[in-house]
């Protein structure tokens, strides 16, 4: 049991003054441009929840909300099933382990837009490893900068390279912590293998599947280096995710209101489901 | 059996096809690169990476990149101790509301803020220097490490901490001399995530630097417009991103099992 010791405040104190400085400062003028008109040379006029109303009633952030939402279903989707069996898969111990998760761990540490440069380069349609393989080898057409469903497969199987095996070493974690005892009683009763995970493995995931669904949730809703590298949000607006959106709106064209507006509706949205998330999991550990 | 052994080997493969083809570009001349496709390089040449080597522009990128990573990693690691250590044993007014407000800007999405950070380093005088982007890495860093650390500080037994106060240890020395070498393995992947995420974000780098503290990120995505289709030079200053990661992977690999838990398994 923790013991309660309001002193505890000042060894949290540099915490709170280093984010506080980054994160409300910022956030006060995003709200603060949420709520006014300019027309240049720093002049400022109330505009109410005028911002707010556009940018929620606008069809293309609904557009891109829609987006952000298909690719974040799309990728956990794939991500979650996929990390678990491959973590499954692995053996528990021996000499391959640490070489297998130094492998995986790979993509995880590429700098973002390397990874899109990367994989712009990879399925270039005439010289890419991938392209020319699809293109001449297989003989299907494939070409990113002009069919919306290639760019979408292209961005999808780009995250799914990239960020499954986060979910591969956490799943693995919570795996290598069951101990040999549970899998021994298991035998004994003869439970069958999807006995095994159903009533094992599964459980004992538990706790890392929902910090790894939280993190990729966050993170892919938030996505913006990668696709921007690789498409572009092309062709056309078809993979305009809602990052590429704000920054077109806020540094592109510099409509500070709406693009304000946008933010906090934006962080909202993330908010909240993090929220619904971190609650579900902070209540499975008092449990 | 067998066809489940294959399974890793099948994905570590998917993983390694698109690296393999961007080392493989950074070893081609122009020439070979816009000739066609071949699998192999077939004049092999080091000239892309001589050219990175030579070049103030290029090879300045990565020590930026490198000294504001750094400096992140030992500022978010150690306000992030402390922290983590009164979140872990101590029960104080708020505790709960501060640690979620604390994840939240894990949540933020940077293009919200890229606009309004610009605007406040610029105020204070940091812009285009390194410490602006390390402090602005701290956003989501911080979050991260109290996170992590919190973990991995719940999992050692609050009989140590008694135990030294009994023996007459002051929290200072209680705290370098027993406790923070009984998670030696927490601090280094605490270390280790703060890094990947600094070095990893281009957004907020990119948009408070021009010149001097310009990350070598953003001297790949000025490249690749401005100079058209220089492919090969691109291909070799990606791969030489990919060694830092490389590095520091390989000092944590006894730990990255546990460590990706977060500490909480």
């Amino acid at each position: 049991m923790k013991t309660s010791n309001p002193r505890a405040w000042f060894l949290v104190l540099p915490v709170i003054l280093l984010v506080a400085f980054n994160a409300l400062i910022p956030l006060m003028t995003v709200v603060n441009y949420s709520v006014q008109e300019t027309f240049g040379d720093n002049l400022f006029f109330w505009h109410g929840i005028g911002w707010f109303q556009d940018v929620l009633g606008s069809e293309r952030f609904h557009a891109a909300l829609g987006r952000q939402f298909l690719f974040t279903g799309i990728i956990l989707a794939i991500e979650v099933p996929l990390g678990v069996a491959i973590a499954l898969a692995m053996p528990r111990s021996g000499p391959w382990v640490p070489v297998c998760l130094i492998l995986m761990a790979m993509p995880l540490l590429i700098p973002w837009n390397v990874v899109g440069a990367m994989w712009n380069i990879f399925t270039l349609p005439d010289i890419g490893l991938l392209g020319y393989t699809l293109n001449t080898v297989l003989g299907i057409e494939y070409n990113m900068t002009q069919s919306p469903l290639a760019a979408w497969m292209t961005i999808v199987a780009m995250d799914v390279w990239h960020w499954t095996s986060l979910v591969v070493l956490l799943a693995y974690a919570g795996l290598v912590s069951i101990p040999d005892a549970y899998y021994q009683a298991a035998k004994i009763d003869g439970a069958s293998k999807f006995a095994v995970f159903r009533h094992i493995q599964l459980p004992k995931m538990k706790k890392v599947l929902t910090i790894a669904i939280l993190l990729r949730f966050m993170d892919s809703f938030m996505i913006y280096t990668e696709p921007f590298v690789l498409t572009g949000g092309g062709p056309g607006n078809s993979t305009t995710l809602l990052s590429i959106d704000l920054v077109k709106v806020a540094l592109g064209q510099f409509d500070l209101g709406p693009a304000a507006a946008m933010s906090l509706i934006y962080f909202a949205i993330t908010l909240l489901v993090s929220w619904a998330f971190y609650t579900a999991m902070t209540k499975d550990d008092q449990n | 059996m067998k066809l489940r052994a294959l399974a890793p080997i099948f994905y570590i493969l998917f993983l390694m096809l698109p690296i393999y083809w961007l080392v493989s570009m950074s070893f081609k001349t122009t020439n070979e690169i816009l000739s066609g496709f071949s699998l192999f390089p077939q004049e092999f040449t080091l000239e892309n990476y001589a050219a990175i080597f030579t070049d103030p522009t290029w090879y300045w990128g990565y020590i930026n990149s490198t000294i504001y990573v750094t400096i992140n990693t030992i500022i978010s690691v150690s306000v992030a101790l402390p922290a983590a250590y009164a979140f872990s044993r101590y029960r104080f007014m708020g505790d709960k509301h501060l640690f979620f407000w604390l994840l939240t800007n894990r949540m933020a999405p940077p293009a919200v803020f890229a606009l309004p950070f610009f605007q406040l380093y610029s105020a204070v005088g940091l812009f285009d220097t390194h410490i602006a982007v390390a402090l602005a890495h701290c956003l989501f860093n911080i979050p991260l490490a109290v996170w992590i650390l919190e973990g991995f500080m719940s999992g050692v037994p609050k009989e140590l901490d008694e135990t030294a106060y009994v023996d007459g240890y002051s929290f200072r020395r209680f705290f370098f001399r027993i406790f923070m070498p009984n998670i030696k393995a927490g601090i280094g992947v605490a270390a280790f995530f703060c890094f990947m995420f600094s070095w990893v974000e281009l957004l907020l780098a990119k948009t408070l630097t021009a010149v001097d503290a310009k990350p070598i990120a953003a001297t790949m995505t000025k490249t690749a417009s401005s100079a058209g289709y220089e492919l090969g030079l691109l291909a070799a200053a990606g791969c030489l991103t990919i060694i830092p990661g490389a590095i520091v992977i390989y000092f944590v690999r006894n730990h990255i099992a546990k460590g990706f838990a977060l500490g909480r398994v």
